[in-house]
Parts: C-alpha cells; sequence; structure tokens
C-alpha cells in the first residue's frame, strides 16, 4: 500500500518536476520585437537627419568638420569590441566556463564605460565652446548649423542613454551567472542582453558615419 | 539551440572574424574620407556602414543560426521603414 502510495505520488511529481515552463525562442522573439521599437525611434530620428541635411547641405557639413573623428573612430572601435566580447561570453557559458564568461561581460561594462568616458570628453569641449542647444554661440549660429548640434546631441545623447541601461542589464547577467541562475543549458537572459547591447552597436555604427565621416 | 553545440567550436573563431572584419571595415571607411569621393562620400559610408549592421546581426546576433522566422521578422521590419524612407524622401522632393 505504502509502495503503490510512493509510485503514485512519483509520478505525479515527476512531470511536474519536468514541466519547467521555458520557452527561449519566443522569449528571444519579444526581445526581437522590442528591439524593433529601438530601431523605429531612431529610424525616425535618421529621417530627420537625412531631411534637414538635404534643407541644410553646406551648414551641415561644415558644422560637421566641428567633431573629432578620431575620438568617433576610437569609440566605434571600442563598441565593436564590446559586442565582440559579449557574444563570446555565451560560447563561454554554453562550455561552462562561468569566471571566463563573467570576466568577459566585465570587460564589456569596461569598454562601455570607456565609451562614456570619451563621450564625456567630446561632449565638454562642445560644451565650452557654447555649442549646447540654449548656449550663447549655439543661439548666434546659423540656423542650419543649429540643426546640426541639435541633432549631434540628443542623438548622441539618446544613444548614450542605451549605453548605460545596456550595461545595467549585462551587470544584472553578471550577478545572475554568479548565483547560478543562468547556466549552461539556460542562459536565454544572457543572449537577450547580449542582443540589447548588439543594437546599441548597430545604431552607434550609422551614427558614427553620418556625423564624423560625412563632412 | 541545438544547432549551436556543434559548431561551437568554430564560434570563437568566427566571432573573432567577423570582429577582425568590423575593425577593418571603420579602418577602411575613414580611410575613404582622406579622397574627394563627393556625390559617393554618403554612398559609401553608408554601404559601409550596412555591411557592418549585416555581420553583427547574422554572427553577433545569431540570426545566420537561429529559425527563419526571426529572420523574416527583420527583413519585415526593415522593409516596412525603408518604405517610410521613401514615401517621405518623394514627399520632400515633391514640395
Amino acid at each position: 500500500m505504502d509502495n503503490s502510495i510512493n509510485i503514485a505520488a512519483e509520478e505525479k511529481n515527476q512531470p511536474l518536476q519536468h514541466d519547467e515552463h521555458r520557452d527561449d525562442e519566443a522569449s528571444k522573439m519579444g526581445m526581437w520585437l522590442f528591439l524593433f521599437t529601438e530601431l523605429l525611434l531612431f529610424g525616425g530620428l535618421f529621417l530627420v537627419y537625412t531631411i534637414y541635411r538635404f534643407m541644410n547641405a553646406e551648414a551641415f557639413e561644415h558644422a560637421g568638420m566641428e567633431l573629432n573623428t578620431n575620438l568617433g573612430t576610437v569609440n566605434t572601435i571600442v563598441l565593436i569590441t564590446s559586442s565582440y566580447t559579449a557574444a563570446l561570453s555565451i560560447v563561454a557559458v554554453r562550455h561552462k566556463q562561468y569566471i571566463k564568461a563573467k570576466y568577459l561581460l566585465w570587460v564589456t561594462i569596461f569598454f562601455a564605460m570607456f565609451f562614456m568616458v570619451v563621450k564625456y570628453f567630446e561632449w565638454s569641449a562642445k560644451i565650452s565652446h557654447g555649442l549646447f542647444p540654449g548656449m550663447e554661440e549655439f543661439l548666434n549660429l546659423p540656423p542650419g548649423e543649429g540643426l546640426f548640434f541639435f541633432l549631434y546631441f540628443f542623438m548622441t545623447g539618446l544613444h548614450a542613454l542605451h549605453i548605460i541601461i545596456g550595461s545595467v542589464f549585462i551587470g544584472f547577467v553578471i550577478y545572475y551567472i554568479d548565483k547560478g541562475t543562468i547556466k549552461h543549458d539556460d542562459y536565454v537572459v544572457l543572449e537577450n542582453a547580449g542582443l540589447y547591447w548588439h543594437i546599441v552597436d548597430v545604431i552607434w555604427i550609422f551614427l558614427f558615419p553620418l556625423f564624423y565621416l560625412i563632412a | 539551440m541545438d544547432n549551436h553545440s556543434h559548431n561551437d567550436h568554430s564560434a570563437f573563431k568566427i566571432n573573432t572574424l567577423v570582429w577582425g572584419s568590423l575593425y577593418a571595415l571603420t579602418i577602411i571607411s575613414v580611410w575613404v574620407t582622406h579622397f574627394d569621393l563627393t556625390t559617393f562620400a554618403v554612398a559609401v559610408a553608408l554601404g559601409v556602414a550596412s555591411v557592418k549592421a549585416v555581420l553583427v546581426a547574422a554572427y553577433f546576433m545569431h540570426l545566420k543560426f537561429e529559425s527563419k522566422i526571426l529572420s523574416i521578422m527583420v527583413i519585415v521590419t526593415l522593409l516596412v521603414f525603408t518604405t517610410f524612407i521613401i514615401l517621405t524622401l518623394i514627399d520632400y522632393s515633391n514640395r
């Protein structure tokens, strides 16, 4: 009697234990849907930039020369490399190399901070020249150049906000790997954090030529 | 997820190759600005950026290894976005 109850209980428990409701595919699809909204958010801004550039071609080119191409290039390479280490961390987690994965994600965050420091110096230089929207120099600019700097601060600022959010997201992922919630057969959170980080990289890949190269 | 496991050995190699390509393309896109390409400058800059974006999406974002539905979703979104751009530009050029 006891035995049969145990077996019955086991049969009841067994499927319950294995019935972990998880759908990584759907989870990633949800993340992609969110990324589409990000794409359209920046896409709208790119469209604004394109039209105003057509309308103020010379002013945009003149204002674009104010930007430091070297700093922009350094930041592009920094972001590409941070994307690379984020991609490698997924491979590491799949191989149960958790310490290596966490190390790679810390490197990603380090590069994100490096990006922000470069951005800080870039913005400081522009602000000390009074080019931030509303400042004296800005108000005296020809209208087209004013538009350029307005879009420059708004678009790179919005992008920098995404860098900060992405770093916090990756910080959480490191904590989850530490806790063992993210492991070799359950790492969709890491994948989604990676997806977010890569889309931030892709947006910069387009911001860089539009602001720094076409001048 | 299952189709990941058999190509794990080459995963490091592929990622490194993609990183190298992105690095090279960045340098190239800066280098070509030293030549006077005039009207082509914008096309070259955006062309190189597009190639870089495709590399990131296909390899770093795993689109190449995921189920087809995700790639289809991305393509449809990009088509919608391109339609918006084209319609806006037509509208602007006919004012």
